[in-house]
Parts: C-alpha cells; structure tokens; sequence
C-alpha cells in the first residue's frame, strides 16, 4: 500500500477558491444546502418576474412633471401627484408665500436632530443650541413680530405638524414616563395608587379615544370663552398617552437593577433624589434604550391619528390632495411619498437608539 | 517567587501584624461610637435578631462570625439602617437610628459599608465611584476630591486602574476599590459584609492585607467574616452568633484557644478542621 502523502508539505498555500471572493461568498450564503439552494432559486424567480416589471412601472413609464391628465395617458407611475402638490403635501394650508418659513424651521430641525446623534456632542452648548433652535422656531412659525405675518397655527399643516407633535410628544412624555416609573415603584401609598391608576386607565384606552376625548369633550368642561387650541389639545392626548408605556418600559429597567446598587448608593449616604439621578436611573434608562425607542418610533407615526380630529397633517393633506378629482386614483403613488417620508423619521430613530447602546 | 522570599514575607507579616495589635491596643479608647441596646429584629414571623446588646469604643476592631442565618449579616445592616429594626435602640456616634431619613443619611456618610458583592456602580470608572460620594455628599469640591480619591486608590495599591470601569477589574481588585470608595467619605466606622466570601480563593490575600493595613490606621472596625487568621490577628474582640444571639464574646486569644460555649466549639471544629 503507498503511504499517505500530503503534497506540498511546508509552503504556503492559498486557500481554495471556493472558500474566496465573490464565489466563496456565493457558496457560503447562498448555496450552503439542498433546501438553502432550492430557497435561493425561488426568490430569484420571484425577483426576477417582479424587479423589471417595477423598474418599468415606476422609472420607466414613470411621469414626473405632468398634470392629471397627462398621468392618465402614461402607463407607468404618476410621480405627478406628488411633484405638483409637494407644497400642500408638506405644508398644509400655511400661505404659499410664507413657506420658507416652515422650510427653514424644518432644515433647522432636522440640522440639530443630526449633530446631536453623537453623544460626544451633548454638552452645555448643544442645549443652548436646541433652545436657541426652538426660541427661533416659535417665532417664525406662528410670526406676528419682526414684521411677519401672523399665521394661526390652525393653518399649520403637513409636516410641521407631523413634526410638531412628534417633537415635542416625544420629549415630554418621556421624562413624564420616567416620573410615572418612579412614583409606580414608591414607598407613599398615595403616589404609588395615583401612578397606577393613571398608568392603567392610559393604557386601558386607545389613542384615538384620548383624541376624541380631548377634541370633542375636554372643551366640554371649559368654562364659556375659554378655549384651548385644537392642536394644543392633540398634543396633551399624545404625551399622557405615551408616557404611560414609557413608565411601563422605565419601570422594568428599574426592577432589573440589582438590590445591590441601592444598598451601595445609601450606604454611601446618597438621599432619594441623588440615589436615583446618579446611580439608579443612568443604569436603567440605558437597559431600556431599545423598547424606549420602539415606543418612541410608534408614538411618532401614532401622531397621523390625528386625522380622525380634522388635523391637517402629513396623511391629511395627502388625502385632501388625492381627494382633487384631477389626481383621484394615484393614492399608490401618494402614500408611497409619505411612506418614505416617515420610514426616514423611524429609521433615523433606531438608528440613533443602536448608536446610543454602543456609545453610552 | 523563591521560598526565602515567601517565607521572608510570611515573617515580615507576622511582625507587621504583632506590631499592629500592640500598638493599636493602646489606641483603643472608652469612647463609645456604636451602642447597641436590647435589639430585636423580626423578617415577618421570624425573629431574626434576639435582644443583642454591643457597645463598639472608638478604634475597636471587632470580628463576628457564626454559622449563617444566625443573624450577623443583619446585625450590621442594622447599624447603617440598611434594615430596620422593631425594638431597641441602636446610636451611632450619638444620633439614634430613627424613621428620621436626614438622620439615618448622617449616619451612613459616616460609617462606611463594604459589600459582600462589592456593589461598585458598573456605569462610572473606579475614579468616579470613588468621588461619588465626597462631592455629592460632603460637597467637597471635584478637583480635591479626585485628590484624595487618588491617595486611597494608592493605599489600596490600585492607582493604576483609577480610569478603568470595574467590569475591567478582577474581584479582588472590585473589593479593595469598594474599600477605598468607603474610606474616601473618611468614615468613623468601617462596616464589612463578608467582604471575601466572594472571592476566588487567590485574591482573599489582597483583600485582607488591605484590611490589616486599615486595622494599623486605627480605624473602627466591624467585619462579619469566617477568616479565622484575620480574626486571631487584628480583631479585639470575637463575636459569635447562632439564632439571632451573641452566644460568646471573648478576645481572640480566649476565643480559639478556650471557647466556653458548646456552641463555639462545635462551630470551631467544623470551620478550622
């Protein structure tokens, strides 16, 4: 019998082909198996009968810049819709010469929302950034000063008021949430009761009740002459109603938080107060940054709810606009805008949450 | 490390140690720091400590051990308030511990505890464990306080992990930054928890020569632990525990050598071998 030889004893050698490069990649991912090959080959019959066909419909036959009339004689996509109503789409009824104003605020948002993703960005300054933001925002959206012209904010629509709502929702419900957490878990009898009832009758309720709740019966109970701007209203319902599931989150980061670290914090002679801010809650927060930022991400398309109180925004003006008989029937095309438009706001968020596990 | 060296060590030791009980003997004053005055303490039904009397003088090292559930552990959870108690009274540098939470806050900046499960906070470096307390307590300014922080760090032979998080640290590296966290707030009392019992049999050394090294200082100690050695060599006094009783109490030397109580001897036979 010839022994057993291995060739090229010593040298180096380059791997086998089949385990580099493009192939190598192929094989590992794709063909790995019977059953992951037979998957392969049906999505790619899936794709291939449906990828052209879409490219054709959407680029193709695509049309851009014409009017109803035009998108009904074309085959493909009427981009139009979209296109020729941008401006009411994403600005509601706000007076089409004043609309730089809300532009500038958007940019001016969307600016500062990027800068702050890095947390090696959060200092002093960026706070005074976000309030000198704001200041300038509450200024140029409703005007009245400084020679602008005065637009109620019942004319506010589209994506300010997306923005708007989500804003502001987000930013008070959360510490309202973490409150909540905190008084669920107190030691007064009073507090603890008051959380929980308020917690689970939230959360008992849909949104769209809280909505109806604050658009139609809350101005029920207002004395005669006083009224609170519908908005305004909208945007209580959306912060109480938020909070609540934030409480629920805050409060399971805080029970995930070893009895130990209590005993270290007070032993060290750390008050409540101190207890919480310093030890406690820096560690609980960043346990439940993930479902915090789910609650966040669906709170801010749940503000499309506001639709059923006669709110003017993103999804409203879209349907007004495809409302018009003139782009009647292209709400595939219409919605698919605003589709990407909020798929961008959830993706920045989760974004920033990933960023935010990594980094903190 | 050569046998010489080892046994040089070993010498050296003993010697620091018979210097340390001899000087520290005389350091021992009468001045109360901890009373403790008929204290009964029930979890629901089960009466975990039963009528426990214990003054603690100014510079006292004291050793409790006994079997466990026999209430030690919450004796001196007790003295911080970590838990309260029903009946008795117990005063710790002359405020009695109260429902008064301002109260029982003074008291604990002033008695320092160290953990069985050392309990750092995993979201802040050692430095800032360490600065934690002195500058949000004591109000002391940060700069110092790093300062000071820095010294304690050294003395328990740590300096160079003051930037890292005690994830980064071995156990027994976790302890004596836990230690050097208490010492920081320069507490009267130093309270420890089986502060070994968690450790992997190689770093119980470190922990406990940094325990010596505090005994030297003079600090008031009172340490709950089954270290036989550190018993006989530092404490004053011996305290031994079963069902929520002090059953003896004795100095080291009598303690091992002549324990009056069946209890004590049995407890010595199983723990000594």
């Amino acid at each position: 019998m010839e022994p057993l030889s291995s060739e090229g004893m010593g040298e180096i050698l380059s791997p086998p082909a089949t385990t580099l490069g493009f192939v190598g990649w192929v094989r590992r991912n794709l063909f790995n198996g019977i059953f992951n090959s037979l998957v392969t080959m049906v999505v790619l019959a899936v794709l291939m009968a449906f990828v052209p066909r879409f490219i054709k419909w959407a680029l193709l036959d695509g049309v851009w810049y014409s009017s109803g009339q035009g998108c009904r004689e074309a085959g493909g996509a009427c981009w139009s819709v979209v296109t020729r109503n941008l401006r009411f789409i994403l600005f509601g009824f706000y007076p089409y010469e004043q609309q730089w104003r809300p532009v500038l605020c958007v940019g001016l948002f969307m600016g500062l929302f990027a800068f702050s993703r890095k947390p090696r960005h959060w200092n002093r300054r960026l706070l005074y950034a976000w309030g000198t933001g704001l200041l300038i925002m509450g200024v140029l959206m409703p005007g009245g000063i400084f020679g602008l012209d005065y637009i109620e904010p019942a004319r506010w629509g589209g994506i300010c008021l997306t923005l708007l709502l989500s804003l502001f929702g987000l930013t008070a419900a959360y510490p309202l949430g973490v409150i909540l957490a905190l008084g669920r878990q107190s030691k007064l009898p009073v507090v603890k009761s008051l959380s929980v009832i308020y917690i689970e009758l939230i959360r008992g309720v849909p949104l769209i009740s809280l909505l109806f709740m604050a658009s139609v019966m809350f101005p029920l109970f207002l004395p005669e002459g006083i009224t609170v701007n519908k908005i305004l209203r909208a945007q209580a319902a959306i912060i109480l109603f938020t909070a609540a599931y934030i409480a629920e989150v805050v409060r399971g980061g805080l029970q995930a938080i070893p009895r130990g670290q209590y005993e270290a914090a007070e032993s060290l002679g750390l008050d409540y107060t101190l207890k919480m801010r310093l030890i406690i809650l820096p560690q609980a927060l960043k346990i439940v940054i993930p479902p915090t930022v789910s609650i966040l991400i669906s709170a801010f398309k749940d503000t499309s709810l506001v639709v059923i109180i006669g709110l003017f925004d993103l999804l409203k003006t879209t349907q007004v606009t495809l409302a018009n008989p003139e782009w009647m029937g292209f709400s595939t095309e219409a919605f698919s805008f605003i589709a990407v438009i909020y798929f961008v706001g959830c993706f920045s968020m989760s974004n920033l949450s990933r960023r935010l596990e990594r980094e903190l | 490390m050569t046998w010489e060296n080892l046994a040089f060590r070993a010498w050296e030791k003993e010697s620091m140690i018979r210097e340390s009980s001899a000087t520290t003997e005389n350091r021992v004053s009468t001045q109360p720091i901890i009373q403790i005055i008929g204290l009964h303490k029930w979890f629901g039904e089960f009466h975990v400590l039963r009528n426990i009397n214990l003054t603690v003088n100014k510079g006292e090292r004291i050793v409790v051990c006994g079997p466990s559930g026999s209430g030690k552990s919450t004796l001196i959870r007790c003295i911080n308030r970590l838990e309260d108690h029903q009946r008795g009274r117990i005063i710790v540098d002359n405020i009695e511990l109260t429902h008064d939470i301002k109260k029982v806050e003074k008291i604990r900046a002033e008695v320092g505890m160290v953990f069985q499960h050392f309990n750092l906070f995993p979201h802040l470096t050692v430095l800032e464990n360490l600065t934690l307390g002195p500058v949000w307590v004591r109000k002391i300014p940060k700069a110092e306080a790093e300062e000071t922080a820095m010294l304690f760090l050294e003395k328990v032979h740590i300096a160079e992990q003051a930037r890292k998080y005690p994830g980064q640290l071995s156990g027994g590296q976790q302890q004596r930054v836990a230690i050097a966290r208490s010492l920081c707030m320069k507490p009267k009392v130093m309270l420890f928890d089986e502060p070994t019992s968690a450790l992997d049999p190689e770093m119980v050394k470190e922990v406990l020569d940094v325990m010596i090294e505090l005994a030297q200082d003079g600090m008031t100690m009172i340490v709950v632990s089954h270290e036989m050695g550190f018993a006989r060599s530092v404490a004053h006094r011996v305290l031994f525990m079963d069902y929520g009783q002090i059953v003896e109490e004795n100095t080291p030397e009598e303690f091992f050598s002549n324990p009056r109580h069946e209890r004590t001897k049995l407890f010595l036979s199983q723990i000594l071998h």
